[in-house]
């Protein structure tokens, strides 16, 4: 495989290794990331590229490579698309996406509080539930929770995607890791010789200081739920009531492929989290990164 | 039983000392505060296993009793069938297996390249470089698209008469490849869509793993003489084995749910069935299709059971593997 020449080339042969050369770029280094930031890229670009074009354009040979004039029209259509109601998707997707997000962050942190640093009997069995609760797949309990939505009328209505999903396995842990080491045990020990309730405690002293790592959870959140895909397509069946990917799905399962359209809507639904990467981008990767290394 | 004291004073104590607050009230505060502390760790983490009995318990028990029976929506009652499912699903259902197949096959195209180009990427992202920053973004953008919008534009570019790529393999001289009609053609397709939005992401979790690595080590491995690319498989794969089982184990979870891409890659209705002869349907495509198109409910319930127990399988055999591979030879 040609990608192994991305492995470092030998150095040249000599006595002195000083730290510094050995630590430094070939230019072997920069050309794989050159090629990875382009490979990564590109297809943003095509996105710009394609939804800025008309129809014949787009279907053209040799495919366009530069923007054209297109882009407000081919907006203009999809917003306008009513099999898609990408409008009424957008806004659902704010409203789920948020929804879950504050949930999560505010019941991750005070369970992850109550893991980390309070002592309580069954706590590790506890935890155990729900370490394996995070490795279990949707699909294993698909059937039974469409079921479950249908009796509770629910289906093609916003709570079927939001209330399942309200507290994350996952948001919990994150939140005790941090706390554990972000919040000192003399800390809460003072604050109760001074008469503190344990909710004091928690409002007062732990989540000031869980502060840092919520808003990496909230982040890594909106955009997990933002790019939901599988269960909103269970259970919201109905166009006129869809999510923003659900929308995409729609505009997709046309008779007639309107590439430019779908691509202004591609364009629509990744323009958010574009630029909350764009503001947050440093944020989200040191979460990224640092839940790699604790777990 | 010390329970839940986390008080410096255990608060039975507070009762036998003298204070100057009136007795009566005294006593409500302390045992306010023993209710608190003893009760408040349960409450706190009750919300997550309310909604997690509801929506996360109650369907996977309820699964496992539906695959034992013929529930249909057309069928008026419902009667136990013991393990009819199960067999039926196994011994004569080509198309199950045909999906199974499919899944196996776009996961080892998919995360064999994915993982192996992460961690080239990584080790280059490890180096003493200007404009780290700028890399680092620009390799995680992908992360921000959603499968749905990857499916679309990916779709596109593997168009059969349009399409970027086989522009490019004209250009080469090749002829133009129907990337949705054969088998080998739509897992390289899907499975390049799967390694676009996750290269960078486990590339990062590498790069953290790699940054914890002693520097020590290598200057010491370079001083007698060992290279680069000795360096790369004989210090950094070795110390990055946690770190590679996890993100194997990972991918094999998320790689055997496979859906949305081969979903979306056909463009129109019907995408469940995964290309004409079923040749992309993955094992989430054809659960979906039992449940709402055949409505055999007590089948797909066999199918969903099956599929979890083949993420566990597949999870030991590849955590395994991963310790074997990446292990000091």
């Amino acid at each position: 495989m040609t990608t192994t020449t991305l492995a470092p080339v030998p150095p040249a042969p000599q006595s002195r290794h000083s730290s510094e050369r050995l630590w430094k770029g070939t230019p072997l280094t920069w050309f794989g990331l050159v090629l990875g930031v382009i490979l990564s890229l590109f297809p943003f670009y095509w996105m710009i590229v394609v939804a800025s074009r008309s129809n014949d354009a787009a279907n053209a040979w040799p495919p366009p490579f530069l923007p054209g004039g297109n882009l407000g029209e081919n907006i203009g259509r999809v917003l306008s698309n009513t099999d898609a109601n990408i409008v009424k998707g957008l806004l659902n997707s704010v409203l789920v996406s948020g929804t879950i997000t504050v949930a999560t962050v505010f019941f991750g942190s005070l369970a992850g509080f109550a893991f980390a640093k309070l002592r309580f009997r069954g706590k590790n069995a506890l935890l155990l539930i729900i370490l394996a609760s995070m490795m279990v797949p949707i699909q294993l309990g698909v059937l039974p929770l469409y079921l479950l939505m249908a009796k509770l009328e629910w289906l093609n209505t916003m709570p079927s995607v939001i209330v399942p999903f309200l507290i994350s396995g996952f948001g919990i842990f994150m939140m005790r890791q941090y706390a554990e080491q972000a919040v000192p045990d003399e800390l809460i020990e003072a604050a109760r010789v001074d008469g503190c309730s344990t909710w004091r405690i928690y409002w007062h002293v732990v989540a000031p200081a869980l502060r840092p790592a919520a808003a990496v959870l909230g982040l890594l959140t909106f955009m997990e739920q933002w790019n939901q895909f599988f269960w909103p397509f269970v259970v919201l069946a109905d166009p006129a009531n869809p999510t923003v990917q659900i929308s995409l799905r729609t505009l997709n399962s046309a008779y007639f492929a309107d590439t430019s359209q779908i691509f202004a809507g591609t364009l629509i639904a990744t323009l958010p989290l574009f630029v909350v990467f764009v503001l947050f981008g440093r944020q989200i990767i040191g979460g990224i990164m640092e839940g790699a290394v604790k777990s | 039983m010390s329970l839940d004291l986390d008080t410096a004073v255990p608060p039975g104590r507070h009762t036998h000392r003298a204070g100057h607050e009136p007795a009566p009230r005294r006593a409500r505060r302390t045992s306010l505060t023993r209710l608190d502390l003893r009760y408040s760790p349960y409450l706190y983490v009750l919300p997550f296993f309310v909604l997690f009995a509801i929506f996360g318990a109650y369907p996977i028990v309820y699964t496992a009793w539906i695959a034992l029976t013929d529930r249909s929506p057309m069928n008026a009652t419902i009667s136990f069938v013991g393990p009819d499912n199960f067999v039926e699903l196994i011994t004569n259902d080509p198309q199950f297996w045909n999906a199974v197949y499919n899944t196996l096959g776009m996961f080892v195209f998919a995360t064999v390249p994915q993982l192996l180009l992460a961690l080239l990427l990584a080790n280059a992202l490890n180096r003493r470089i200007p404009g780290l920053t700028f890399f680092r973004m620009a390799i995680a953008m992908p992360i921000i698209t959603s499968t749905a919008v990857v499916a679309l534009v990916f779709s596109v570019i593997y168009g059969r008469d349009f399409g970027l790529v086989n522009w490019g393999l004209d250009l080469l001289g090749v002829g133009p490849v129907d990337w949705r009609a054969s088998r080998l053609a739509s897992w390289f397709a899907i499975s390049t869509m799967v390694d676009w939005r996750w290269v960078g992401y486990n590339a990062l979790i590498y790069l953290a793993a790699m940054q914890s690595i002693s520097k020590d080590m290598y200057e010491a491995a370079s001083l007698d003489g060992a290279s680069r690319t000795r360096q790369f498989w004989s210090i950094t794969i070795p110390q990055l084995r946690p770190t590679i089982i996890f993100t194997v184990i990972i991918s094999t979870i998320g790689g055997l749910q496979l859906f949305t891409e081969p979903l979306l890659f056909t463009s129109g209705s019907g995408g469940l069935s995964g290309g004409t002869e079923g040749q992309f349907q993955t094992i989430t495509m054809y659960l979906l299709d039992v449940m709402n198109n055949r409505f055999r409910w007590g089948y797909a319930g066999a199918v969903s059971l099956v599929l979890f127990i083949l993420i566990a399988l597949f999870s030991l055999i590849n955590y395994l593997l991963a310790r074997r591979i990446s292990s000091d030879r």
